[in-house]
């Protein structure tokens, strides 16, 4: 996070624009819209040097209703604009808003290459695991024998694990927070933010149109504390509404296993670490999910890598060094090998 | 047969053990043919090198294989490299070999053709064995069986006088026999009286690290030249005296190598660092190669992982305020034209070079063609106009992209520059001209005013401002969706998209253009017009030249300006009985000119992946004026035979 702070402390207001906000009634955006807005305002970003880049979907519509700079692009190819902006304007903090669809299916190569080169800006994946804004077709992260308008009897297609993706293209920072739960979305955002890197963060989203309840599991009061693990840096796996229950290797292997606390002694559960170097603990962790494991909220991996936009701009100075000084236009047109005729 | 490295005085040397007469030549062509891992491209660019600092004027034509090492020895593999040097100016790359080296049989079955009658033909024999003359598909050997009786034939035993003048080097045999190449290019400086100077200093420096590779070719190349000197089997040699040139520095410049300079010249007269986000395609990719090694220059690349997020790359630095570019070829275009549209409708400025190729899907990836015209002015959905610049030779490649960029900035628009694998590749002199005196592109950012920001407001240009993040006070969103007239907002109203679509056509249609529009040569009105566009310049400019010396009356239109045309074209189209369009395609400049101007252009198309000969445009106009009035189905098809059976 670079931006440069306002001189008065800002209002999460101050960040919206007076554009009328068009989602559904009850959408899941309006809790991204607030948080991201209040995790501005909590961090005085510049208005004028934060630009918000979308590409195509329902939550693409996010820069419109953002009082900041923002582009609202074509399906699958925000990560190159932000690409192209941020290489070219280091100075700026970039946040990619994209869904499921846009940034899986037909983005998906953009994607894990955006994250792999590390660039320094934010990625928020609103995932609600179906097409919205055409109306209801399965999309890369709908379940497997989901029924919706594209597929009447069942998806076949194997659902993608954003957060596997992500790891698996090297994201520096991964996390995930669902839209029913403010405070942790709130967390999750501001702990994006400050990471410098590509920051990664998946957003369970409730579409109340075409695919209502589909976090049910995670957001009903009385099965939540059952079905989300709370990942804490440095803290033990335990979940349950009586915090009763823990995740461990399977002794002798690398397979996870849920445990009953009262079974197994306390130092044999998995502690989170979301600093590991190696990133396997982490790509365990977003393998893990209904049915059979709780599901992992909170940041999978945070760690520090060079930028590739710091690094753009460190070779082209180490260029300018090596050659003892910025290059002179006329030896350049000149070139190596030239004659005179007279 | 081991030379003595240094022994030889060959500063300009025509020999003086065994003097020969000494023909001067006026234009000469040479082409160096082999496989592809013979080393051609080398020994020709050495030559070309060569050549012009000895004051010619010169244009080359490289001709490789799509596949990196095709089966050694076969057809298919066979890699060439023209050189056109004459003591004059030189349009094209020469329609017809004067003297062809052949390093293989499969080099020779390729290029013969191509080779004039009674030209000199230098054959490699010790590539002529059975087993080579089979993967050539030769029935018999052609330096036996007569067939090149109408040839000046020179049998040199390559491999072995390479092998015999670098066994001091103690290299393996493998990169002994690369090292052929320079025997044959020391040969042929012998035959020119060319200095080896400048390819020993390359070698030296190329080589600075391998001492025994350097030693090697050192001696191979004096060996061939010395071979030329004391052997009896040249009669005479060639002289190709400077040519009249204007004053100045010059340099050699291949149009991928203009392209680049021209990116970063214009990014320099707009005082900015310049973007270039690309992907590699053939025949683009050197110029990412020349832009990546520019970086002090203020140049950023940005190799992206595929053609779109390359344009994607481009229009976000746009956005930021870079001047930003990118090239491809057709197919890479292909995958850029929803991007182009975005650019489009966010009136933000974008170089787009397209380098074309055979087409269409992969084509013919290393072959010149002209068939993305319509691609470049109309392949995009939506109504999508945006300025295209075709350069006419390898050099124009540099003011056109610093046209591009003037105009992009000054109406906020992508725009695209026509290439093609004969400019991109081929090479020309260039007059290097003076940075001091290039002028400036006006890059202006606006601040706040106090009033709202409206970022569809238009300008005397119908240009919308270019705000950039970073400034306070001016924060705003753009998109695809369409924009609101003068404020920018989202905007589903049917009276206004119609608007805004005519006010995007309009813009287009207003550009003025920076460079020439068109390059005319000929009386203004009369018998038989030529007109062209891109690469085919050369060949059309030398056959006026030539028919109008021989009394022929025909003007010469070159359009530099493809979109948009200028108005003045039309009656000028209208003032001739005929009017040509030669091109590489099926008449994709005479449809647009027919349905503009309404006259009756008449195509000449050639699709074969080679440029137009001098012949070919010669033949085409004097069979128009014994047909008149109405024009024959030129010997391949048109896109008029096809329509009209």
């Amino acid at each position: 996070m670079e931006a440069v702070m306002t001189p008065t402390a800002a209002k999460p207001n101050d960040y919206a624009s007076d554009q009328e906000v068009r989602w559904c009634p009850g959408c899941g955006d309006y809790a991204a819209f607030a948080v991201v807005k209040k995790v501005l305002a909590k961090l005085n970003l510049d208005r004028s040097k934060t630009v918000f880049v979308s590409g195509i979907g329902c939550s693409s519509r996010f820069p419109y209703y953002m009082n900041t700079y923002g582009f609202h692009s074509i399906h699958g190819r925000a990560p190159t604009i932000a690409s192209g902006l941020k290489i070219a304007r280091p100075d700026l903090d970039v946040w990619v808003v994209t869904g499921d669809g846009d940034a899986l299916a037909i983005g998906g190569n953009h994607f894990i290459h955006l994250i792999r080169r590390n660039l320094n800006m934010k990625v928020l994946l609103l995932n609600n695991r179906i097409y919205g804004l055409t109306k209801g077709q399965y999309s890369p992260t709908s379940l497997q024998g989901m029924k919706t308008k594209s597929s009447p009897m069942g998806v076949l297609d194997r659902p993608m694990h954003p957060i596997s993706v992500a790891l698996g293209a090297e994201a520096t920072f991964a996390a995930r927070s669902i839209d029913g739960d403010v405070k942790h979305l709130e967390f999750v955002v501001e702990r994006a933010a400050r990471h410098k890197g590509t920051a990664f963060v998946e957003i369970y989203q409730n579409c109340v149109i075409f695919n209502e309840g589909a976090y049910q599991f995670a957001t009903d009061k009385l099965t939540k504390a059952e079905n989300v693990l709370q990942l804490e840096h440095g803290k033990p796996m335990i979940f349950g509404a009586n915090r009763d229950k823990g995740i461990r290797l399977r002794p002798g292997g690398l397979t996870p296993e849920v445990v009953n606390l009262k079974d197994v002694p306390a130092d044999s559960l998995l502690i989170h670490d979301e600093h590991a170097t190696d990133p396997t603990l982490a790509f365990m962790l977003s393998r893990l999910g209904q049915p059979g494991f709780p599901e992992p909220m909170g940041v999978f991996r945070d760690v520090e890598q060079p930028t590739y936009d710091d690094q753009v701009h460190e070779q082209v100075q180490q260029a300018i060094t090596q050659k003892g000084g910025r290059g002179d236009l006329q030896k350049l047109l000149t070139g190596t090998e030239s004659w005179r005729v007279s | 047969m081991a030379a003595t490295p240094g022994a030889l005085k060959c500063e300009g040397d025509q020999s003086t053990l065994h003097p020969r007469k000494i023909t001067v030549l006026p234009s000469v062509t040479i082409r160096f043919a082999g496989d592809s891992g013979d080393g051609m491209q080398l020994a020709g660019t050495q030559f070309t090198d060569t050549s012009a600092l000895a004051g010619n004027d010169l244009a080359t034509f490289p001709d490789y294989p799509s596949e990196i090492r095709a089966p050694a020895g076969t057809v298919a593999g066979v890699s060439g490299y023209q050189i056109h040097l004459a003591n004059t100016e030189v349009y094209t790359t020469g329609d017809a070999i004067d003297a062809l080296i052949a390093m293989n049989a499969a080099a020779l079955k390729v290029n013969l053709r191509a080779v004039k009658s009674g030209g000199l033909i230098i054959v490699n024999e010790d590539a002529f064995a059975a087993n080579d003359l089979r993967k050539a598909g030769y029935e018999s050997n052609p330096l036996e069986d007569g067939s090149l009786r109408n040839h000046r034939l020179v049998k040199v035993p390559m491999d072995a006088m390479n092998a015999a003048a670098t066994k001091d080097a103690g290299l393996n045999p493998r990169d002994t026999d690369r090292c052929k190449n320079m025997f044959a290019l020391g040969l042929v400086y012998w035959l020119y009286g060319r200095s080896m100077d400048a390819t020993i200093d390359y070698i030296n420096k190329k080589f600075a690290k391998k001492p025994a590779v350097a030693k090697a070719n050192l001696l191979t190349l004096k060996a061939g030249y010395h071979y030329g000197e004391t052997c009896e089997l040249f009669e005479e040699q060639y002289q190709v005296p400077r040519a009249k040139l204007a004053p100045g520095t010059y340099r050699k410049m291949t149009g991928n190598e203009a392209m680049a300079l021209g990116l970063i010249t214009a990014a320099r007269m707009a005082g900015q660092d310049l973007v270039y986000c690309s992907y590699p395609i053939t025949p683009a990719t050197d110029i990412l190669h020349e832009l990546s090694g520019e970086k002090h220059m203020g140049v950023i690349t940005f190799q992206a992982e595929d053609e779109i997020a390359a344009m994607g790359a481009a229009i976000g630095a746009s956005f930021g305020g870079a001047i930003s570019a990118t090239a491809t070829s057709g197919p890479g275009v292909a995958l850029k034209s929803e991007a182009i549209g975005l650019a489009v409708m966010t009136e933000l400025p974008v170089v787009i070079v397209n380098v074309q190729r055979g087409g269409p899907s992969t084509g013919l990836p290393t072959k010149t063609e002209q068939s993305d015209l319509f691609q470049a002015i109309l392949g995009r959905h939506g109504e999508c106009p945006i300025p295209v610049i075709a350069a006419c030779t390898s050099t124009d490649c540099f003011e056109a992209a610093i046209e591009a960029t003037t105009i992009a900035v000054k109406y906020m628009t992508p725009v695209m520059v026509l290439s093609d694998g004969y400019l991109a590749n081929g090479s020309e002199p260039w007059l290097v001209p003076d940075a001091s005196r290039l002028g400036r592109i006006v890059v202006e950012h606006p601040t706040a005013d106090g009033k709202p920001y409206r970022p569809y407001l238009r300008d005397g240009n119908g240009a919308r401002p270019w705000a950039i993040p970073g400034t306070p006070g001016l924060e705003h969103r753009i998109g695809g969706l369409e924009k609101q007239d003068i404020t920018g907002q989202v905007s589903y109203d049917a009276v206004n998209h119609e608007k805004m679509v005519k006010l995007r056509a309009q813009k287009i249609a207003n550009v003025k253009p920076v460079g020439a529009s068109y390059l005319w040569t000929g009386p203004e009105k009369g018998d038989v017009l030529i007109v062209g566009w891109g690469s085919t310049y050369g060949a059309i400019k030398e056959a006026v030249l030539a028919l109008r010396a021989q009394g022929v009356a025909v003007s010469h239109c070159h359009i530099r300006y493809v979109n948009p045309l200028s108005e003045r074209i039309g009656p000028l189209l209208k003032a001739f009985t005929h009017v040509l369009v030669p091109e590489m395609n099926l008449g994709q400049l005479s449809m647009l000119l027919r349905a503009r101007f309404l006259v009756d252009a008449k195509s000449v198309s050639k699709v074969r992946g080679q440029p137009f000969t001098v012949q070919e445009i010669e033949d085409a106009v004097r069979a128009t004026m014994g047909a008149a009035p109405s024009f024959p189905v030129p010997a391949q098809a048109t896109a008029d035979a096809d329509a009209g059976g």
